[in-house]
Protein backbone atom coordinates (compact mmCIF):
# COMPACT_ATOMS: atom_id res chain seq x y z
CA UNK A 1 0.00 0.00 0.00
CA UNK A 2 0.95 3.65 -0.89
CA UNK A 3 2.20 5.64 2.07
CA UNK A 4 -0.28 8.89 1.65
CA UNK A 5 -0.97 11.44 -1.06
CA UNK A 6 -1.85 14.32 1.05
CA UNK A 7 -0.36 15.21 4.91
CA UNK A 8 -0.07 17.80 7.19
CA UNK A 9 2.70 20.30 6.70
CA UNK A 10 5.15 18.91 8.93
CA UNK A 11 4.84 19.66 12.67
CA UNK A 12 4.84 23.58 13.16
CA UNK A 13 5.30 24.48 16.48
CA UNK A 14 4.49 22.35 20.03
CA UNK A 15 3.01 19.31 17.38
CA UNK A 16 4.11 16.31 18.77
CA UNK A 17 5.69 14.21 15.93
CA UNK A 18 3.90 12.08 13.44
CA UNK A 19 3.45 8.92 15.27
CA UNK A 20 5.79 5.92 13.54
CA UNK A 21 1.91 3.54 13.88
CA UNK A 22 -1.75 4.40 12.78
CA UNK A 23 -1.78 4.04 9.18
CA UNK A 24 -5.16 3.17 7.79
CA UNK A 25 -5.80 1.97 4.12
CA UNK A 26 -9.88 1.71 3.26
CA UNK A 27 -9.93 0.49 -0.37
CA UNK A 28 -13.11 0.12 -2.15
CA UNK A 29 -14.87 -0.48 1.05
CA UNK A 30 -18.63 -1.60 0.74
CA UNK A 31 -21.38 -2.22 3.12
CA UNK A 32 -25.03 -4.14 2.49
CA UNK A 33 -27.11 -4.01 4.96
CA UNK A 34 -29.85 -6.84 4.13
CA UNK A 35 -32.00 -7.47 6.97
CA UNK A 36 -35.45 -8.79 5.29
CA UNK A 37 -34.67 -8.95 1.80
CA UNK A 38 -34.03 -5.87 0.72
CA UNK A 39 -30.61 -4.46 0.50
CA UNK A 40 -29.83 -1.61 1.46
CA UNK A 41 -26.26 -0.14 0.11
CA UNK A 42 -24.66 2.18 3.04
CA UNK A 43 -21.47 2.55 1.91
CA UNK A 44 -19.81 1.95 -1.87
CA UNK A 45 -16.87 1.92 -3.21
CA UNK A 46 -14.80 4.09 -0.46
CA UNK A 47 -11.48 4.43 -0.33
CA UNK A 48 -9.09 6.57 1.56
CA UNK A 49 -5.46 6.85 2.55
CA UNK A 50 -4.76 7.60 5.97
CA UNK A 51 -1.43 8.79 6.60
CA UNK A 52 0.00 8.24 10.59
CA UNK A 53 -0.88 11.01 12.94
CA UNK A 54 -3.24 12.81 10.34
CA UNK A 55 -6.59 14.51 11.81
CA UNK A 56 -9.56 13.55 9.14
CA UNK A 57 -12.68 14.51 9.20
CA UNK A 58 -15.48 12.72 7.61
CA UNK A 59 -18.85 15.52 6.43
CA UNK A 60 -21.76 13.87 5.25
CA UNK A 61 -25.34 13.90 5.48
CA UNK A 62 -27.31 11.82 7.66
CA UNK A 63 -27.65 8.32 6.99
CA UNK A 64 -24.80 8.66 4.54
CA UNK A 65 -22.95 5.68 5.98
CA UNK A 66 -20.40 7.94 8.33
CA UNK A 67 -21.00 5.60 11.26
CA UNK A 68 -20.88 2.45 9.10
CA UNK A 69 -17.83 3.46 8.55
CA UNK A 70 -16.65 3.79 11.82
CA UNK A 71 -18.55 1.07 12.89
CA UNK A 72 -15.99 -0.89 10.68
CA UNK A 73 -13.09 0.83 11.81
CA UNK A 74 -13.96 0.10 15.23
CA UNK A 75 -14.50 -3.51 14.68
CA UNK A 76 -18.21 -3.31 15.90
CA UNK A 77 -19.50 -4.24 12.08
CA UNK A 78 -18.41 -6.46 9.10
CA UNK A 79 -17.74 -5.36 5.21
CA UNK A 80 -19.46 -6.84 2.80
CA UNK A 81 -16.45 -5.65 0.09
CA UNK A 82 -13.33 -4.26 0.09
CA UNK A 83 -10.72 -3.93 2.83
CA UNK A 84 -9.22 -1.71 5.61
CA UNK A 85 -5.71 -2.12 6.55
CA UNK A 86 -4.12 -0.68 9.84
CA UNK A 87 -0.54 -0.47 9.44
CA UNK A 88 -0.89 -3.11 6.69
CA UNK A 89 -2.46 -5.48 9.04
CA UNK A 90 -5.51 -6.51 7.86
CA UNK A 91 -8.71 -5.08 10.24
CA UNK A 92 -11.39 -5.86 8.62
CA UNK A 93 -12.33 -7.95 4.76
CA UNK A 94 -15.64 -9.60 3.79
CA UNK A 95 -15.74 -13.27 6.20
CA UNK A 96 -13.05 -11.94 8.69
CA UNK A 97 -14.53 -11.59 12.00
CA UNK A 98 -15.07 -7.61 13.47
CA UNK A 99 -12.80 -7.42 16.17
CA UNK A 100 -12.66 -4.81 18.45
CA UNK A 101 -9.19 -3.78 20.61
CA UNK A 102 -7.66 -0.90 22.34
CA UNK A 103 -5.59 0.09 18.87
CA UNK A 104 -8.81 1.74 17.99
CA UNK A 105 -10.99 3.47 20.68
CA UNK A 106 -13.66 5.07 19.70
CA UNK A 107 -16.21 8.04 21.42
CA UNK A 108 -19.55 7.52 20.45
CA UNK A 109 -22.06 10.79 19.57
CA UNK A 110 -24.15 9.93 23.10
CA UNK A 111 -21.01 9.19 24.93
CA UNK A 112 -20.56 5.88 26.57
CA UNK A 113 -18.64 6.65 30.18
CA UNK A 114 -19.82 3.75 32.43
CA UNK A 115 -22.37 5.33 34.51
CA UNK A 116 -21.47 3.20 37.54
CA UNK A 117 -17.84 3.97 37.84
CA UNK A 118 -15.87 6.80 38.92
CA UNK A 119 -14.56 9.32 36.08
CA UNK A 120 -10.85 7.85 37.63
CA UNK A 121 -12.22 3.96 37.01
CA UNK A 122 -13.67 4.40 34.03
CA UNK A 123 -10.66 6.14 32.32
CA UNK A 124 -8.28 3.54 33.82
CA UNK A 125 -10.27 0.57 32.92
CA UNK A 126 -9.15 -0.20 29.56
CA UNK A 127 -5.58 -0.09 31.03
CA UNK A 128 -6.30 -2.52 34.12
CA UNK A 129 -8.21 -4.96 31.73
CA UNK A 130 -5.77 -5.04 29.60
CA UNK A 131 -2.96 -5.70 32.60
CA UNK A 132 -0.83 -2.69 30.71
CA UNK A 133 0.35 -1.36 33.76
CA UNK A 134 -0.51 -1.87 37.36
CA UNK A 135 -3.41 -0.15 38.98
CA UNK A 136 -1.77 2.57 41.19
CA UNK A 137 0.12 3.42 37.43
CA UNK A 138 -2.89 3.91 35.60
CA UNK A 139 -4.15 5.88 37.75
CA UNK A 140 -1.47 8.49 37.89
CA UNK A 141 -1.18 8.61 34.61
CA UNK A 142 -5.15 9.13 34.26
CA UNK A 143 -4.43 11.96 37.16
CA UNK A 144 -2.02 13.61 34.73
CA UNK A 145 -4.21 13.42 31.73
CA UNK A 146 -7.18 14.42 33.74
CA UNK A 147 -5.48 17.73 35.01
CA UNK A 148 -4.25 18.51 32.05
CA UNK A 149 -7.70 19.35 30.07
CA UNK A 150 -9.00 21.99 32.49
CA UNK A 151 -8.33 20.66 36.06
CA UNK A 152 -10.85 17.19 35.50
CA UNK A 153 -8.80 15.66 38.20
CA UNK A 154 -10.70 17.64 40.63
CA UNK A 155 -13.91 15.42 39.61
CA UNK A 156 -11.95 12.28 39.64
CA UNK A 157 -13.85 10.56 42.08
CA UNK A 158 -17.37 11.70 40.82
CA UNK A 159 -19.67 9.61 38.60
CA UNK A 160 -20.58 10.59 35.39
CA UNK A 161 -23.50 11.61 35.78
CA UNK A 162 -22.73 14.72 38.04
CA UNK A 163 -20.76 16.05 35.06
CA UNK A 164 -21.79 18.32 32.34
CA UNK A 165 -21.91 17.06 28.85
CA UNK A 166 -19.13 18.52 27.96
CA UNK A 167 -17.19 17.51 30.63
CA UNK A 168 -18.45 13.77 30.29
CA UNK A 169 -17.16 13.72 26.41
CA UNK A 170 -13.41 15.26 27.74
CA UNK A 171 -13.33 12.41 30.22
CA UNK A 172 -14.06 9.82 26.99
CA UNK A 173 -11.92 11.00 25.04
CA UNK A 174 -9.32 10.49 27.71
CA UNK A 175 -10.34 7.33 28.34
CA UNK A 176 -10.07 6.22 24.74
CA UNK A 177 -6.33 8.27 24.61
CA UNK A 178 -4.85 6.87 28.00
CA UNK A 179 -4.89 3.65 26.15
CA UNK A 180 -2.92 4.95 23.18
CA UNK A 181 -4.26 3.94 20.62
CA UNK A 182 -2.98 3.83 16.67
CA UNK A 183 -6.51 5.24 15.95
CA UNK A 184 -8.93 7.74 17.38
CA UNK A 185 -12.37 7.34 15.92
CA UNK A 186 -14.83 10.19 16.96
CA UNK A 187 -18.36 9.79 15.88
CA UNK A 188 -20.13 13.11 16.14
CA UNK A 189 -18.56 13.85 20.01
CA UNK A 190 -19.93 17.02 20.30
CA UNK A 191 -22.98 16.95 18.56
CA UNK A 192 -25.44 18.23 20.74
CA UNK A 193 -23.69 21.04 22.00
CA UNK A 194 -24.03 24.52 21.45
CA UNK A 195 -21.83 26.95 19.81
CA UNK A 196 -19.52 28.09 23.51
CA UNK A 197 -19.63 24.16 24.51
CA UNK A 198 -18.45 23.27 21.06
CA UNK A 199 -15.38 25.55 20.56
CA UNK A 200 -14.26 24.97 24.49
CA UNK A 201 -14.39 21.44 23.30
CA UNK A 202 -12.77 21.94 20.28
CA UNK A 203 -9.82 23.52 21.94
CA UNK A 204 -9.30 20.43 24.29
CA UNK A 205 -9.40 18.15 22.00
CA UNK A 206 -7.00 20.12 19.86
CA UNK A 207 -4.47 20.51 22.70
CA UNK A 208 -4.59 16.74 23.37
CA UNK A 209 -3.88 16.37 19.34
CA UNK A 210 -1.08 18.72 19.71
CA UNK A 211 0.09 16.48 22.79
CA UNK A 212 -0.55 12.78 22.37
CA UNK A 213 -1.17 13.07 18.17
CA UNK A 214 -2.71 10.08 16.49
CA UNK A 215 -4.45 9.22 14.04
CA UNK A 216 -8.13 10.74 14.00
CA UNK A 217 -10.83 9.97 12.58
CA UNK A 218 -13.53 12.37 13.27
CA UNK A 219 -17.48 11.99 11.99
CA UNK A 220 -19.51 15.35 11.95
CA UNK A 221 -21.95 16.73 10.00
CA UNK A 222 -20.56 20.09 10.72
CA UNK A 223 -18.74 21.44 7.65
CA UNK A 224 -17.11 24.46 9.96
CA UNK A 225 -15.95 22.13 12.74
CA UNK A 226 -14.16 19.57 10.09
CA UNK A 227 -12.45 22.64 8.29
CA UNK A 228 -10.96 24.26 11.67
CA UNK A 229 -10.23 20.95 13.38
CA UNK A 230 -8.85 18.64 10.45
CA UNK A 231 -5.74 18.37 8.06
CA UNK A 232 -8.36 16.83 5.76
CA UNK A 233 -11.54 16.61 5.17
CA UNK A 234 -13.79 13.83 3.17
CA UNK A 235 -16.85 15.12 2.60
CA UNK A 236 -18.94 11.86 1.50
CA UNK A 237 -22.52 11.17 -0.67
CA UNK A 238 -25.73 10.30 0.76
CA UNK A 239 -26.35 6.68 0.73
CA UNK A 240 -25.18 4.71 -0.61
CA UNK A 241 -21.97 6.47 0.65
CA UNK A 242 -18.93 7.59 -1.60
CA UNK A 243 -16.37 9.37 -1.35
CA UNK A 244 -17.23 13.01 -2.89
CA UNK A 245 -14.79 15.29 -2.45
CA UNK A 246 -11.06 15.27 -0.21
CA UNK A 247 -10.03 18.35 0.51
CA UNK A 248 -6.66 18.99 2.29
CA UNK A 249 -6.79 21.85 4.47
CA UNK A 250 -3.30 23.70 4.41
CA UNK A 251 -4.36 25.94 8.05
CA UNK A 252 -1.59 26.02 10.46
CA UNK A 253 -1.62 24.71 13.77
CA UNK A 254 -2.16 25.90 16.37
CA UNK A 255 -5.26 26.61 14.85
CA UNK A 256 -7.10 29.73 16.00
CA UNK A 257 -10.51 31.55 15.20
CA UNK A 258 -8.75 33.98 13.77
CA UNK A 259 -7.74 31.82 10.46
CA UNK A 260 -11.76 31.14 9.80
CA UNK A 261 -11.56 34.77 8.34
CA UNK A 262 -8.44 34.57 6.30
CA UNK A 263 -8.89 33.92 2.40
CA UNK A 264 -7.33 30.70 2.42
CA UNK A 265 -9.86 29.58 4.58
CA UNK A 266 -12.71 31.01 3.11
CA UNK A 267 -11.82 29.65 -0.30
CA UNK A 268 -11.81 25.95 1.09
CA UNK A 269 -15.06 26.16 2.64
CA UNK A 270 -16.95 27.67 -0.52
CA UNK A 271 -15.55 24.86 -2.30
CA UNK A 272 -16.91 22.35 0.48
CA UNK A 273 -19.92 24.21 1.07
CA UNK A 274 -20.86 23.45 -2.40
CA UNK A 275 -20.21 19.64 -2.50
CA UNK A 276 -22.01 19.46 1.13
CA UNK A 277 -25.81 20.76 0.68
CA UNK A 278 -25.62 19.11 -2.62
CA UNK A 279 -25.52 16.14 -0.95
CA UNK A 280 -27.64 17.16 1.39
CA UNK A 281 -30.39 18.59 -0.89
CA UNK A 282 -30.29 15.16 -2.83
CA UNK A 283 -30.15 13.29 0.39
CA UNK A 284 -33.37 15.28 0.97
CA UNK A 285 -35.28 15.10 -2.22
CA UNK A 286 -34.66 11.11 -1.88
CA UNK A 287 -36.12 11.12 1.62
CA UNK A 288 -39.42 12.83 0.28
CA UNK A 289 -39.36 9.69 -2.34
CA UNK A 290 -39.20 7.40 0.16
CA UNK A 291 -41.83 9.31 2.15
CA UNK A 292 -44.10 9.50 -0.87
CA UNK B 1 -20.54 -5.58 44.27
CA UNK B 2 -19.07 -2.19 43.60
CA UNK B 3 -15.42 -1.58 45.21
CA UNK B 4 -15.75 0.25 47.57
CA UNK B 5 -11.98 0.50 49.07
CA UNK B 6 -11.44 4.06 50.08
CA UNK B 7 -9.40 6.44 47.73
CA UNK B 8 -6.98 8.37 48.68
CA UNK B 9 -6.60 10.06 45.05
CA UNK B 10 -10.30 11.27 45.73
CA UNK B 11 -11.09 13.80 48.02
CA UNK B 12 -14.79 13.78 48.09
CA UNK B 13 -15.25 11.07 49.80
CA UNK B 14 -13.23 11.69 52.85
CA UNK B 15 -15.07 14.84 52.93
CA UNK B 16 -18.09 12.92 52.78
CA UNK B 17 -20.00 13.45 56.15
CA UNK B 18 -23.14 12.95 57.66
CA UNK B 19 -25.37 15.12 60.01
CA UNK B 20 -27.84 14.24 61.71
CA UNK B 21 -30.53 17.33 62.10
CA UNK B 22 -34.04 17.02 62.75
CA UNK B 23 -36.38 17.33 60.16
CA UNK B 24 -38.07 20.48 60.25
CA UNK B 25 -42.03 20.00 61.23
CA UNK B 26 -44.25 20.33 58.54
CA UNK B 27 -46.96 22.13 60.01
CA UNK B 28 -49.35 21.36 57.11
CA UNK B 29 -48.57 17.95 57.06
CA UNK B 30 -49.26 17.57 60.74
CA UNK B 31 -52.69 19.32 60.42
CA UNK B 32 -53.67 17.22 58.36
CA UNK B 33 -52.79 14.25 60.16
CA UNK B 34 -54.41 15.07 63.34
CA UNK B 35 -57.48 16.47 61.24
CA UNK B 36 -57.75 13.00 60.14
CA UNK B 37 -57.75 10.89 63.70
CA UNK B 38 -59.97 13.77 64.86
CA UNK B 39 -62.56 13.19 61.90
CA UNK B 40 -62.37 9.91 62.72
CA UNK B 41 -62.93 10.23 66.36
CA UNK B 42 -66.04 12.64 65.51
CA UNK B 43 -67.54 10.26 63.20
CA UNK B 44 -67.38 7.38 66.25
CA UNK B 45 -69.21 9.70 68.70
CA UNK B 46 -71.38 11.11 66.01
CA UNK B 47 -72.02 7.36 65.09
CA UNK B 48 -72.23 8.01 61.62
CA UNK B 49 -74.10 5.82 59.53
CA UNK B 50 -71.77 2.74 59.09
CA UNK B 51 -69.69 3.79 61.99
CA UNK B 52 -71.59 2.24 64.82
CA UNK B 53 -68.96 -0.68 65.01
CA UNK B 54 -66.00 1.11 64.24
CA UNK B 55 -64.06 1.99 67.04
CA UNK B 56 -62.46 5.46 67.51
CA UNK B 57 -58.77 5.99 67.72
CA UNK B 58 -58.70 6.67 71.19
CA UNK B 59 -60.37 3.40 71.73
CA UNK B 60 -57.60 1.48 69.59
CA UNK B 61 -54.74 3.15 71.01
CA UNK B 62 -56.40 1.49 74.38
CA UNK B 63 -56.84 -1.58 72.94
CA UNK B 64 -52.60 -1.59 71.63
CA UNK B 65 -51.58 -0.62 74.90
CA UNK B 66 -53.61 -2.42 77.07
CA UNK B 67 -53.33 -5.84 74.97
CA UNK B 68 -50.74 -6.04 72.09
CA UNK B 69 -47.55 -3.57 73.25
CA UNK B 70 -46.78 -5.84 75.76
CA UNK B 71 -47.68 -9.32 74.00
CA UNK B 72 -45.33 -12.01 73.00
CA UNK B 73 -47.99 -13.10 70.79
CA UNK B 74 -48.72 -9.79 69.02
CA UNK B 75 -45.00 -9.60 68.26
CA UNK B 76 -44.42 -13.04 67.25
CA UNK B 77 -47.09 -12.09 64.66
CA UNK B 78 -44.94 -9.53 63.27
CA UNK B 79 -41.99 -11.79 63.02
CA UNK B 80 -44.03 -14.84 61.33
CA UNK B 81 -45.62 -11.99 58.97
CA UNK B 82 -42.04 -10.52 58.45
CA UNK B 83 -40.30 -14.24 57.98
CA UNK B 84 -43.05 -15.12 55.09
CA UNK B 85 -42.23 -11.81 53.60
CA UNK B 86 -38.51 -12.11 53.94
CA UNK B 87 -38.09 -16.00 52.32
CA UNK B 88 -40.63 -15.43 49.98
CA UNK B 89 -39.20 -12.20 48.86
CA UNK B 90 -35.33 -13.60 48.84
CA UNK B 91 -36.40 -16.63 46.85
CA UNK B 92 -37.71 -14.29 44.26
CA UNK B 93 -34.84 -12.58 44.05
CA UNK B 94 -32.38 -16.06 44.09
CA UNK B 95 -34.49 -17.10 41.21
CA UNK B 96 -35.49 -14.51 39.42
CA UNK B 97 -32.74 -12.40 38.86
CA UNK B 98 -30.39 -15.47 37.40
CA UNK B 99 -33.66 -16.14 35.16
CA UNK B 100 -34.24 -12.35 33.93
CA UNK B 101 -30.41 -12.59 32.91
CA UNK B 102 -30.52 -15.88 31.40
CA UNK B 103 -33.62 -14.59 29.32
CA UNK B 104 -31.95 -11.78 28.14
CA UNK B 105 -28.37 -13.46 27.47
CA UNK B 106 -29.67 -16.93 25.75
CA UNK B 107 -31.59 -16.34 23.06
CA UNK B 108 -32.27 -20.33 23.46
CA UNK B 109 -33.51 -20.84 26.52
CA UNK B 110 -35.43 -17.68 26.26
CA UNK B 111 -37.42 -19.04 23.21
CA UNK B 112 -38.04 -22.47 25.52
CA UNK B 113 -38.81 -21.35 28.89
CA UNK B 114 -40.40 -17.69 28.27
CA UNK B 115 -44.10 -19.27 26.91
CA UNK B 116 -44.48 -21.37 29.57
CA UNK B 117 -43.71 -18.32 31.73
CA UNK B 118 -45.92 -15.59 30.04
CA UNK B 119 -48.45 -18.33 30.19
CA UNK B 120 -48.08 -18.49 34.26
CA UNK B 121 -47.27 -15.14 35.07
CA UNK B 122 -51.16 -13.48 34.31
CA UNK B 123 -52.38 -15.51 36.88
CA UNK B 124 -52.65 -13.72 40.57
CA UNK B 125 -50.57 -15.24 42.86
CA UNK B 126 -54.33 -15.78 45.37
CA UNK B 127 -55.48 -17.67 42.37
CA UNK B 128 -52.29 -20.05 43.47
CA UNK B 129 -53.70 -21.15 47.42
CA UNK B 130 -55.35 -23.94 46.93
CA UNK B 131 -53.10 -26.08 44.15
CA UNK B 132 -49.86 -24.60 46.55
CA UNK B 133 -52.39 -26.00 49.81
CA UNK B 134 -52.67 -29.36 47.91
CA UNK B 135 -48.77 -29.03 46.78
CA UNK B 136 -46.55 -28.21 49.34
CA UNK B 137 -46.21 -30.35 52.75
CA UNK B 138 -46.92 -27.56 54.96
CA UNK B 139 -49.24 -24.66 55.49
CA UNK B 140 -45.94 -22.38 55.90
CA UNK B 141 -44.11 -23.53 53.17
CA UNK B 142 -47.38 -22.65 50.95
CA UNK B 143 -47.93 -19.34 52.18
CA UNK B 144 -44.18 -18.70 51.31
CA UNK B 145 -44.46 -19.72 48.17
CA UNK B 146 -47.44 -17.64 47.60
CA UNK B 147 -45.15 -14.54 48.57
CA UNK B 148 -42.61 -16.44 45.97
CA UNK B 149 -44.82 -15.72 43.28
CA UNK B 150 -45.95 -12.42 43.89
CA UNK B 151 -42.83 -10.98 43.78
CA UNK B 152 -40.87 -13.30 41.22
CA UNK B 153 -42.49 -12.59 38.10
CA UNK B 154 -41.82 -9.11 38.10
CA UNK B 155 -38.48 -9.15 39.42
CA UNK B 156 -37.60 -11.22 36.52
CA UNK B 157 -39.07 -9.68 33.72
CA UNK B 158 -37.73 -6.78 35.27
CA UNK B 159 -34.03 -8.03 35.04
CA UNK B 160 -35.07 -9.36 31.37
CA UNK B 161 -35.99 -6.10 30.37
CA UNK B 162 -32.69 -4.80 32.35
CA UNK B 163 -30.83 -6.62 30.39
CA UNK B 164 -32.51 -5.73 27.18
CA UNK B 165 -31.75 -2.43 27.41
CA UNK B 166 -28.34 -2.49 27.95
CA UNK B 167 -26.60 -0.36 25.69
CA UNK B 168 -24.66 -2.07 23.03
CA UNK B 169 -22.35 1.26 23.15
CA UNK B 170 -21.36 -0.01 26.78
CA UNK B 171 -20.39 -3.47 25.52
CA UNK B 172 -18.55 -2.37 22.34
CA UNK B 173 -16.57 0.21 24.15
CA UNK B 174 -15.85 -2.59 27.02
CA UNK B 175 -14.65 -5.15 24.48
CA UNK B 176 -12.59 -2.19 22.47
CA UNK B 177 -11.16 -1.78 25.86
CA UNK B 178 -9.64 -5.13 26.27
CA UNK B 179 -12.53 -7.06 28.26
CA UNK B 180 -13.79 -10.30 27.69
CA UNK B 181 -16.94 -12.53 27.60
CA UNK B 182 -17.11 -12.67 31.36
CA UNK B 183 -15.83 -9.71 32.50
CA UNK B 184 -18.44 -8.10 30.45
CA UNK B 185 -20.74 -10.07 32.15
CA UNK B 186 -19.44 -8.93 35.62
CA UNK B 187 -18.28 -5.46 35.05
CA UNK B 188 -20.79 -4.13 32.24
CA UNK B 189 -24.21 -6.00 32.15
CA UNK B 190 -24.43 -6.77 35.76
CA UNK B 191 -24.26 -2.83 37.20
CA UNK B 192 -26.18 -1.93 34.08
CA UNK B 193 -28.91 -4.23 34.69
CA UNK B 194 -29.14 -3.16 38.59
CA UNK B 195 -31.12 -0.35 38.56
CA UNK B 196 -34.15 -2.83 36.83
CA UNK B 197 -32.95 -5.61 39.58
CA UNK B 198 -33.73 -2.84 41.98
CA UNK B 199 -37.40 -1.81 40.45
CA UNK B 200 -38.13 -4.78 40.61
CA UNK B 201 -37.63 -5.20 43.78
CA UNK B 202 -39.37 -1.96 44.95
CA UNK B 203 -42.46 -3.38 43.04
CA UNK B 204 -42.34 -6.66 44.42
CA UNK B 205 -41.57 -5.87 47.86
CA UNK B 206 -45.21 -4.07 47.86
CA UNK B 207 -46.86 -7.02 46.10
CA UNK B 208 -45.45 -9.51 48.71
CA UNK B 209 -46.85 -7.48 51.49
CA UNK B 210 -50.11 -7.83 49.71
CA UNK B 211 -49.79 -10.94 49.33
CA UNK B 212 -48.78 -12.37 52.72
CA UNK B 213 -51.59 -10.70 54.05
CA UNK B 214 -54.14 -12.36 52.13
CA UNK B 215 -52.61 -15.67 51.93
CA UNK B 216 -52.49 -15.34 55.70
CA UNK B 217 -56.41 -14.82 55.74
CA UNK B 218 -56.97 -17.59 53.90
CA UNK B 219 -54.43 -20.31 55.03
CA UNK B 220 -52.60 -19.50 58.22
CA UNK B 221 -53.09 -19.54 62.15
CA UNK B 222 -50.79 -17.12 62.46
CA UNK B 223 -49.50 -13.68 61.56
CA UNK B 224 -50.53 -10.15 61.07
CA UNK B 225 -53.09 -10.90 58.55
CA UNK B 226 -54.26 -13.82 60.96
CA UNK B 227 -54.62 -11.31 63.34
CA UNK B 228 -56.73 -8.70 61.93
CA UNK B 229 -59.18 -11.77 60.11
CA UNK B 230 -59.62 -12.95 63.73
CA UNK B 231 -60.29 -9.59 65.15
CA UNK B 232 -63.07 -10.00 62.10
CA UNK B 233 -64.48 -13.06 63.00
CA UNK B 234 -64.21 -12.84 66.99
CA UNK B 235 -66.31 -9.43 66.69
CA UNK B 236 -63.45 -7.34 68.30
CA UNK B 237 -62.86 -4.55 65.56
CA UNK B 238 -60.24 -2.66 67.82
CA UNK B 239 -58.27 -5.45 67.00
CA UNK B 240 -58.55 -5.67 63.26
CA UNK B 241 -57.92 -1.91 63.23
CA UNK B 242 -55.02 -2.39 65.31
CA UNK B 243 -53.90 -5.30 62.51
CA UNK B 244 -54.62 -3.22 59.76
CA UNK B 245 -52.09 -0.28 61.44
CA UNK B 246 -49.24 -2.72 61.93
CA UNK B 247 -49.79 -4.03 58.33
CA UNK B 248 -49.26 -0.49 56.87
CA UNK B 249 -45.93 0.03 59.56
CA UNK B 250 -44.65 -3.14 58.32
CA UNK B 251 -45.13 -2.40 54.93
CA UNK B 252 -43.41 0.77 54.85
CA UNK B 253 -40.48 -0.59 57.08
CA UNK B 254 -40.05 -3.15 54.44
CA UNK B 255 -40.30 -0.26 51.83
CA UNK B 256 -37.52 1.73 53.84
CA UNK B 257 -35.37 -0.68 53.98
CA UNK B 258 -35.54 -2.13 50.52
CA UNK B 259 -34.89 1.48 49.40
CA UNK B 260 -32.01 1.42 51.74
CA UNK B 261 -30.60 -1.28 49.94
CA UNK B 262 -31.09 -0.01 46.65
CA UNK B 263 -29.47 3.40 46.92
CA UNK B 264 -26.17 1.12 48.43
CA UNK B 265 -26.66 -1.31 45.19
CA UNK B 266 -26.42 2.09 43.36
CA UNK B 267 -23.88 4.45 44.98
CA UNK B 268 -23.92 6.68 41.59
CA UNK B 269 -27.17 6.82 41.18
CA UNK B 270 -26.95 8.99 44.64
CA UNK B 271 -25.83 12.30 45.00
CA UNK B 272 -22.45 12.84 44.83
Amino acid sequence: MSDTQTSAPAGPAGLAPRPETGRLSISHVGKVYDPDGSAVVAVEDFSLEVAAGDFVAIVGPSGCGKSTLLNVLAGFDTLTSGEVLLDGTPLARPGLAPRPGPDRVVVFQHGALFPWMTVLDNVTYGLVKQQKMPRAEARRRAMELLAASGDLDQIAGSFPAKLSSGMQRRVEIIRALINDPKVLLLDEPFRAMDTVNKNTMHRHLLELYRRNRKTIIFITHDLEEALFLADRVIVMTTRPGKMKMDIAVDLPRPRTRAMMASDAYLALREKAVVAVSEEAKRAFERGEREMA
Amino acid sequence: MENATVDPLVPARAAKRRSWKLPRLDWRGTAAVAGFFLAWQLAVILALPGFDEIPGPWEVLNTFVGEFLFSADYWASWAVSFQRVFLGFLIAQVIGIPLGLFFGINATLRSLVFPVFEMMRPIPPLAWVPLSILFWPTNESSIIFITFIGAFFIITINVFEGVRSIRPEHVWLARSLGAGTFRIFRKIMLPAVIPSIAVGMTLGIAVTWNVVIAAEMIASDSGLGRLTWEGYVSSTPTVVVVGMISIGIAGYLSTVIVDWIERKMMPWKAGR
